[in-house]
């Protein structure tokens, strides 16, 4: 086993904690999304590259357009101090957010390919049985989507861990506040003499992803979803 | 009068029409394959809109184009037992056949459970798995559901399609039992000549539309 200092520890935690937050915020937003491209539309293909834009996009520019619109001079930004006293920038919250929007696109990829595998033809045998459509939302759709939400989970979470750039244009690399995994091995680089650290908190994050990706490949197993995989 | 139904309809360039006024507790809908029975079906229960027309069944106007009426299939209570079964996957046949039972106030409901499992043979199946069962237990599980989710009709969409020869007989008494014992209104959709003798002389035969 590798002993860690506290300083790792409080990294790896934090890690975590942004992580979990990101996709804890993003979920919803990624479900309604993908819901939305499962469907026929008028603006579609345009919101759809909207979404992905994320997965393409410099990361770099990802986080310099979230500090153009959320930064202090920014008219988001601007309004969140002046309405809720909120500031993301160089903050825990601003990481979570620039992880959640790194992980939005692979979320959505993963939930609309699952809505879309639900036949709607189910949800039609719902609704002559006596649902509404919300419940035949709730009753149908949810449930049999529930390995992609799993899926999209799981590859959000991965990828938040893993955000290097928009994080440290948008939220800078604040030790116990914005500095993750990757950026304080970057830090960690920048210093002689952190080799063994930056060992380490390497190691800690290749066996985090790698244990993120099997959980979702068990999960889904699990759950009956034979055309659904992340692996 | 049980059916007063007039449905006109166009999918593609394709026209698909169907008329009956009929007291008869059980119809017959026959034609060749792909003459549209099915798309019928699935206007009557809301699924599908027809362009114009008229849908009354036991006194309750469920879709006028002339006076805008349009009801969301869940108020149409239609009990519909699809071509392809439906059932939910994701629920064992106990929970099924209770799925939509849940959704509607018992002083709607006019069969129990109990009554259903009996009459449809389903007792030994309640644990089971929908996509573990036979064609024969799927329709009957399916029949079952769309007993009790308190229908004010049937549809029956080719219900002996996707069953084995020797459980033919079996469905099609079942078919039989409900018209005599529980008096609500049947459409029943085929193209087995011999099939529909047995259940009614009122028979609806659609023609391909003339090229």
């Amino acid at each position: 086993m590798i002993a860690l200092s506290a300083a790792e520890w409080e990294v790896i935690l934090l890690s975590v904690q942004v992580s979990l937050t990101a996709i804890g915020l993003c979920l919803p937003l990624a479900y309604l999304l993908a819901w939305l491209l499962a469907r026929r539309f008028a603006g579609r293909l345009l919101l759809d590259a909207v979404v992905h834009l994320p997965l393409v996009l410099p990361p770099v520019v990802t986080g310099w357009l979230l500090l153009i619109m959320l930064g202090p001079q920014g008219f988001a930004g601007a309004w969140l101090k002046e309405t809720f006293g909120i500031t993301l920038v160089f903050r825990f919250a601003g990481a979570a957010l620039a992880a959640a929007v790194m992980a939005l696109p692979l979320m959505v990829r993963a939930i609309r390919i699952s809505i879309e595998n639900v036949d709607r033809r189910l949800v039609g045998a719902a609704r002559t049985l006596g649902c509404g459509p919300w419940r035949a939302f709730a009753t149908i759709t949810l449930p049999l989507s529930l390995p992609g939400i799993l899926a999209g989970a799981v590859l959000g979470f991965a990828r938040s861990l893993g955000e290097f750039g928009a994080t440290i244009t948008f939220a800078s690399s604040i030790p116990g506040e914005t500095r993750t995994l990757p950026l304080a091995i970057y830090s960690g680089l920048q210093v002689p003499g952190m080799e063994g650290a930056v060992a380490r908190l390497a190691v800690i994050s290749v066996l985090l992803s790698l244990a993120a990706l099997l959980a979702s490949e068990v999960l889904i197993r699990r759950s009956g979803a034979r055309n659904l995989h992340v692996l | 009068m049980s059916f007063d139904i007039d449905i006109r309809h166009r999918i593609g360039s394709t026209a698909i029409a169907a008329t009956c006024r009929s007291h008869d507790r059980l119809i017959a809908l026959s034609g060749p394959s792909g003459v549209g029975k099915t798309t019928v079906l699935n206007c009557i229960a809301g699924l599908q809109k027809p362009e114009q027309g008229r849908i009354v069944i036991a006194g309750l106007t469920l879709f006028d184009s002339d006076s805008g009426i349009d009801l969301a299939p869940e108020k149409r209570r239609c009990g519909y037992v699809f071509q392809d079964n439906r059932l939910f996957l994701h629920r064992r046949v106990g929970a099924n056949l209770v799925f939509g039972e849940a959704l509607h106030p018992p002083q709607d409901r006019w069969i129990t459970r109990d009554a259903v499992i009996e009459l449809l043979g389903l007792a030994h199946l309640l644990e089971r798995w929908p996509a573990n069962l036979s064609g024969g237990e799927m329709k009957r599980v399916a029949i079952g559901r769309a007993l009790l989710s308190a229908p004010r009709f049937l549809l029956l969409d080719e219900p002996l399609a996707s069953v084995d020869q020797t459980r033919r007989e079996e469905i099609l008494t079942v078919v039989q039992r409900i018209r005599d014992d529980l008096a609500i209104p049947i459409i029943y959709v085929s193209h087995e000549a011999a099939e529909l003798a047995r259940l009614t002389s009122t028979i609806i035969t659609m023609e391909p539309p003339a090229r």
